[in-house]
């Protein structure tokens, strides 16, 4: 699994709630049988026109936008089970994804494949929204170590300071898995004597 | 120590319990179709590793299999590749492969309880998350990435963290007209689609103690529509008189072993759940959604909430979806024109929503301007529903009766609804673009779907009912 420690990045934001994982990668494009390719089709019917012409106003079509994080409203990835939903964010260059909460399944599926979700507070959202409406160039720092998302300092001309930080949770055994690039099937298969046992009962 | 139905089982399959890492969970039983295994089998290959306990596995084809002429090779060439990957793969790990063709084919969340695989007590997974409908029978059962249906092939075992715990109790009577998708659907806009995030639900009270298997399967089936992993309810005499006698059950000597455990599997009368919420069933009417997440949806005869009534920041979402829909706030649906009508998905495709449809357009006929779709959840339901001869019902109303599979729900095979059309579903998803690019989607119960079918408008079903009994 891809490891992840610290990450200093623009960002591209996405300030839509309830995102689901049928808009993340529709289920038509579900048909492949490997991992690979999903990012092209990330965002399908949002991003292109029925005739596959971009659609302009879409954030991942604005070149003022880039960045391998992505900031998204709150219940990111709602929905179905599809991990293409994960496989399809870090296949388009993403690395993180943030949002005030998100949903279970695509949480699970984002950590098992080194894709960091970090849930921050509604305020700080926010904070960040405003951020890069004042500066689409503004970058964020992820550091996994210390658990803290931090906003580049920002100073606005009436003297506010949109900066910040914040620190966020995250499971300590996935903590290891992912800045070790562990994966869970090591770490049960270690365990197979229990499993057996188990089994006996 | 007072105990959960949730914390009942869980700790009974529990491997390895360490602070500070997820339980290792075993699985009982892990369901597998076509769209979400084929790189977990890859991920086998890869490591050089076995299926661990290939019978406890149980393989379909649902999700992308066409619902006309099943028996010919299907012609969307990637739907085929995948659908024979399946084949191929369940033949390499010896995996029971019940496909295209095989009498107990169907959707996957159909097929387990209906073969008797489901049952109470049981720890159950699937690459789907609508995996919540066999909690119905009183199981923990929950929807997985396909890198944990992965992680079940080679361990049997899934590292999940105990979820917290939520009782949702509906008591009374649900009036005329109103079912099991009314109940969900309302508790679903009563709590949000994110209102159940985190949680494990129980559904009790009088309400859910009156229906029957089928029914409660609807309900457990969209606990996910409001975040929940999964929803169950307790095991009773209805759960056992379901399960006896159908093909994988428990018999003789190990049916009154299994069933002397079951009746052990309920919450105890002072266990604490982290939150509980009551509803009760009078408040319940007909229900349709209008929005683009399952947590949008009203009363039939209810105005569509005004975009100003929502909170600050969640107007700019909240208009998204009406302009998606081509709805205008404080507006009502009643007498709303409608282009399709679909009877089918793992919550609704069962032979009592057949059943249910079929008495109500008996002698009835559909509008011109609908196209209405039958899609049944499996051969067996398809074979039982010829058997009673619903078949020769729905032909005569114009309605069309197709082959087992996921269907519009999702439309990964032919069955799309065309871009701007509005179509009354009994699926369990309203998302942008889930039943075709732009397609609009309204859902409803069978009941509500089958009196817009009728009239070819968006219909209180209750005026209906009222009209065959005045």
């Amino acid at each position: 699994m891809k490891k992840f420690t610290k990450l200093t990045s623009a960002i591209v934001p996405l300030n839509i709630e309830n995102i689901d994982t049928d808009q993340i990668i529709p289920a038509r494009f579900l048909k492949a049988t490997t991992r690979e390719g999903f990012g092209e089709n990330l965002f399908r019917d949002w991003r292109y026109e029925n005739d596959n012409q971009p659609k302009a106003d879409f954030v991942l079509n604005d070149p003022t936008y880039s960045g391998q994080i992505l900031v998204a409203g709150k219940n990111f990835g709602c929905g179905s089970s599809r991990e293409h939903a994960a496989w399809a964010i870090q296949d388009a260059g993403f690395d993180v994804v943030i949002s005030s909460f998100f949903a279970d399944i695509f949480k699970e599926n984002a950590l098992n494949n080194g894709l960091l979700p970090i849930q921050v507070s509604e305020e700080f959202l926010k904070n960040i929204f405003t951020a890069v409406e004042t500066d689409p160039k503004v970058k964020l720092t992820v550091d996994l170590e210390t658990q803290t998302v931090s906003i580049d300092e920002q100073v606005l001309p009436s003297g506010e300071d949109l900066g910040g930080a914040e620190s966020f949770e995250i499971n300590a055994y996935k903590k290891s898995c992912l800045i070790n690039g562990y994966d869970d099937i090591d770490f049960i298969l270690a365990q197979k004597e229990l499993i057996e046992e188990f089994e006996k009962r | 120590m007072s105990k959960t139905l949730v914390e009942k089982i869980w700790d009974a399959h529990v491997v390895k319990s360490e602070e500070g890492f997820p339980d290792i969970l075993y699985i009982d039983t892990h369901l597998i179709h076509e769209v979400t295994s084929p790189q977990a089998f890859d991920g086998l290959r890869k490591r050089g590793l076995p299926v661990l306990r290939p019978k406890q596995t149980v393989a379909t084809a649902d999700h992308n299999v066409p619902t006309l002429n099943q028996l010919m090779p299907i012609k969307e060439e990637l739907s085929r590749y995948q659908v024979d990957m399946l084949t191929k793969n369940c033949a390499e790990f010896g995996i029971e492969l019940y496909g295209l063709g095989h009498p107990f084919q169907g959707i996957v969340h159909v097929i387990g309880p209906e073969l008797g695989i489901t049952l109470p007590g049981k720890t159950m997974v699937c690459g789907d998350s609508h995996t919540s409908t066999h909690g119905a029978f009183g199981a923990i059962a929950f929807g997985i990435g396909t890198s944990q249906v992965e992680q079940v092939f080679a361990t049997q075992c899934l590292l999940q963290s105990k979820p917290k715990t939520m009782k949702i109790e509906v008591n009374g009577q649900l009036g005329k007209g109103v079912g099991a998708k009314d109940i969900i659907l309302y508790i679903i806009a009563q709590i949000s689609a994110a209102g159940g995030t985190g949680y494990f639900i129980e559904y009790a009270g009088s309400a859910i103690e009156a229906l029957s298997m089928e029914a409660r399967m609807t309900i457990c089936n969209m606990s996910i529509e409001m975040g929940a992993r999964g929803g169950l309810i307790a095991p009773d005499q209805i759960t056992f008189d379901y399960i006896k006698g159908r093909k994988f059950a428990p018999a003789g000597e190990e049916w009154d072993k299994a069933l002397a455990y079951w009746k052990t599997l309920y919450s105890d009368a002072d266990a604490t759940f982290d939150s509980v919420l009551t509803f009760d069933a009078a408040d319940i009417a007909p229900m349709i959604t209008y929005g683009t997440n399952p947590g949008m949806g009203m009363g039939i005869q209810e105005n569509i909430p005004a975009t100003n009534a929502q909170p600050e920041k969640e107007k700019l979402s909240y208009q998204k979806a009406l302009d998606y829909m081509g709805f205008d706030d404080d507006a009502s649906l009643i007498g709303k024109p409608v282009d399709y009508v679909f009877i089918g998905s793992c919550t609704n495709s069962r032979i009592e929503d057949l059943r249910e449809v079929a008495d109500f357009v008996k002698d009835k006929r559909k509008a011109d301007n609908v196209t209405v779709w039958i899609v049944p959840g499996s051969k067996q339901v398809e074979q039982q529903a010829i058997n009673e001869g619903l078949d020769k019902i729905f032909e005569a109303a114009g309605f069309q009766l197709r082959e087992p599979g996921c269907s519009a729900c999702l439309g990964m095979n032919e069955d799309k609804i065309p871009a701007g059309k509005y179509c009354v579903s009994t699926s369990n998803r309203n998302f942008e673009g889930r039943q075709g690019q732009n397609a609009r989607t309204l859902l409803a119960s069978p009941l509500t779907a089958a009196a817009a079918a009728v009239t070819g408008v968006i219909t209180d079903v209750r005026e209906l009912l009222e009209k065959v009994e005045g």
